[in-house]
């Protein structure tokens, strides 16, 4: 797999010794975690962390049974699902305006990709009070319009909402600047061809463009997907804690609030390993089907 | 022909525009509000104009609700590891594409299967561990545990393996050493990586929240996304013009980074293709 072109060095111990911290660090802080993560999972865990029984695979069995915790899953997939659609289908339609060799799109590049350097939980307070029953500008407006001042967060449909609207702003940015380049690198000759044969805009972009956008689609597709597993956390916490009842709890805020809150930590560690499950699937497909490219995650 | 032409033009502008206000509008407008008192915001209708409490909001956030220091905590923390994973990524990269040596394929994919463990997977366990090192409320635990990753070296490996060839057997043959070949000549053609790889870290540590809030229970060394949280929650009535302040104060350093850099991070993306 590897080329071994540039290769014009050899040393019996300097690479390992250039590989050191990248290796120590990778050990102690990334796979022994989870490794002890897959451990954690098959205790339970009392005191404060204090008592520890084994209990097999008790934890999972809990968490497929339980209704609550199949309610948090459904959860997660409708959120997850939201924001992956609508975060793409954005991005790609603006990626799309902003290839139309118009004068400026650096100028409108930049001005749609600037939010990538938001964090989620600014975005997370900003949307808190956008959406605020009686501050917020939101429902100012909607009164204005239609006399409605809805009460966003109470209501579980309309607390998903906000939640979605909040992750999806936040995110279009980095998919127009992959579409972006995609669109930029696509072979004009096929593009030329589809013109000549007189395809419409229409037909052309659905039957040349969108195919031949495939592979980088599908990165997308995953990259979008584990930002929606993970990134989710602030937005949750800072909007909904979960609520109302439960109908915007997702897995990875609840990881957080049986790990940190309710000291379960055995259930906390199962549902993480969930979670890893669905993030091996989807990278294993990625490097299978996708195109290959560095994950842009930190 | 040319009229309709003309026609698509604009309309491609309008609609242009108007996803550029869109996106806009949020910050646009926790900005207008992060400068007025509470009852400029609960008026009715709303004052879409600049607030008479512009200072005062957000020297109060600064100083009583302690961003100043939150922000401190999130600079250090990122530089260091915008620093510090740039040259351990660096490094790495240097070994795997100019050195020939036994194991290069398991070490290549130990590093590959990592981009399968975010931080937030672990999260339990990762704090029992840093808990029992004893860094708990500290800059290490912010720190030490990002200073590797698969992004960085393998965003390095490419931009090597896209230099020719012929460069390293020039330098092999001139006599100079893979260290010196590595500072003078390699590290001056990757700077569009490491421009890079300094967006996308900076931008990843600054907006860092799970993590701290989990492991960091002490305010003096808590960073400003937690601080946001505070603020929200830290009040008897929520004064959103503090709020807001706190957000705008937030972004600034990311935001200012990645305009800084966003040349180099949108090529940066494109060279991320593996070919």
């Amino acid at each position: 797999m590897e080329t071994e072109t540039h290769a014009a060095y050899k040393s019996r111990w300097l690479p390992w010794i250039l590989l050191l911290p990248t290796f120590v660090i990778l050990l102690v802080f990334l796979y022994y975690p989870t490794l002890e993560t897959f451990r954690l999972s098959l205790y339970r865990v009392a005191f404060l962390g204090i008592r520890k029984t084994f209990v097999g695979l008790e934890n999972y069995q809990d968490l497929f049974t339980n209704p609550e915790y199949r309610r948090i899953f459904w959860n997660t997939v409708v959120y997850s699902s939201l924001v992956v659609f609508f975060s793409m289908a954005v991005g790609l339609f603006l990626s799309v305006l902003a290839n139309q060799k118009v004068r400026g799109w650096r100028f409108y590049r930049l001005m749609l990709i600037w939010p990538y350097a938001l964090s989620p939980a600014v975005a997370g307070v900003i949307f808190l009070f956008l959406f605020n029953p009686q501050a917020g500008i939101v429902n100012y407006f909607l009164d204005v319009l239609f006399g409605i001042r809805p009460d966003w967060l109470t209501h579980p449909g309309l607390a998903m909402f906000v939640l979605v609207a909040a992750a999806v702003w936040k995110n279009v940015g980095y998919n127009v600047v992959f579409y972006l380049a995609a669109l930029q690198n696509l072979p004009g000759d096929v593009l030329e061809a589809a013109l000549i044969d007189g395809a419409t805009p229409w037909q052309r972009f659905w039957k040349v463009t969108f195919p031949l956008l495939s592979p980088m689609t599908f990165f997308l597709f995953v990259m979008n997907t584990i930002y929606a597993f993970f990134d989710t956390f602030p937005f949750v916490d800072l909007l909904t804690k979960g609520g109302p009842n439960g109908a915007t709890n997702v897995l990875i805020y609840n990881i957080y609030r049986d790990g940190f809150e309710f000291y379960k930590t055995g259930m906390a560690a199962a549902q993480s390993v969930v979670l890893f499950v669905g993030v091996v699937i989807l990278t294993v497909l990625q490097f299978r089907w996708g195109e290959r490219r560095v994950h842009y995650g930190g | 022909m040319k009229r309709r032409k003309l026609l698509n033009t604009f309309a491609v502008h309008a609609l242009l525009l108007l996803s550029v206000a869109v996106v806009a509008a949020p910050v646009v407008i926790a900005f207008i509000f992060s400068t007025q008192t509470p009852a400029e915001i609960f008026r009715f209708p709303p004052k879409f104009t600049i607030g008479s409490a512009f200072l005062d909001n957000y020297r109060e956030v600064w100083t009583r609700y302690h961003l100043g220091l939150y922000m401190k905590n999130s600079a250090i923390i990122s530089v260091a590891v915008t620093v510090g994973k740039t040259i351990v990524s660096f490094l790495a990269a240097l070994a795997l594409v100019y050195f020939r040596f036994p194991l290069k394929s398991w070490v290549f994919t130990f590093i590959l299967l990592t981009l399968m463990m975010p931080t937030e997977i672990m999260i339990v366990a990762l704090f029992e561990l840093v808990s029992n090192l004893g860094w708990a409320n500290t800059y290490a635990a912010l720190i030490v545990p990002f200073l590797a990753s698969a992004t960085g070296t393998f965003l390095f490996r490419q931009q090597f393996l896209q230099i020719p060839e012929s460069l390293v057997d020039a330098a092999r043959i001139d006599g100079a050493g893979p260290l010196r070949f590595a500072w003078s000549i390699l590290l001056p053609m990757s700077m569009n990586v490491v421009a890079a790889m300094a967006v996308i870290q900076f931008v990843y540590m600054w907006n860092q929240y799970l993590w701290p809030l989990v492991i960091i229970r002490e305010s003096e060394r808590q960073v400003v996304q937690v601080g946001l949280r505070m603020l929200t929650s830290g009040q008897d009535a929520t004064n959103w013009g503090l709020v807001m302040a706190g957000a705008i104060v937030a972004l600034l350093p990311a935001l200012f980074v990645f305009l800084l850099l966003q040349e180099q991070f949108s090529r940066g993306f494109a060279l991320a293709e593996e070919k």
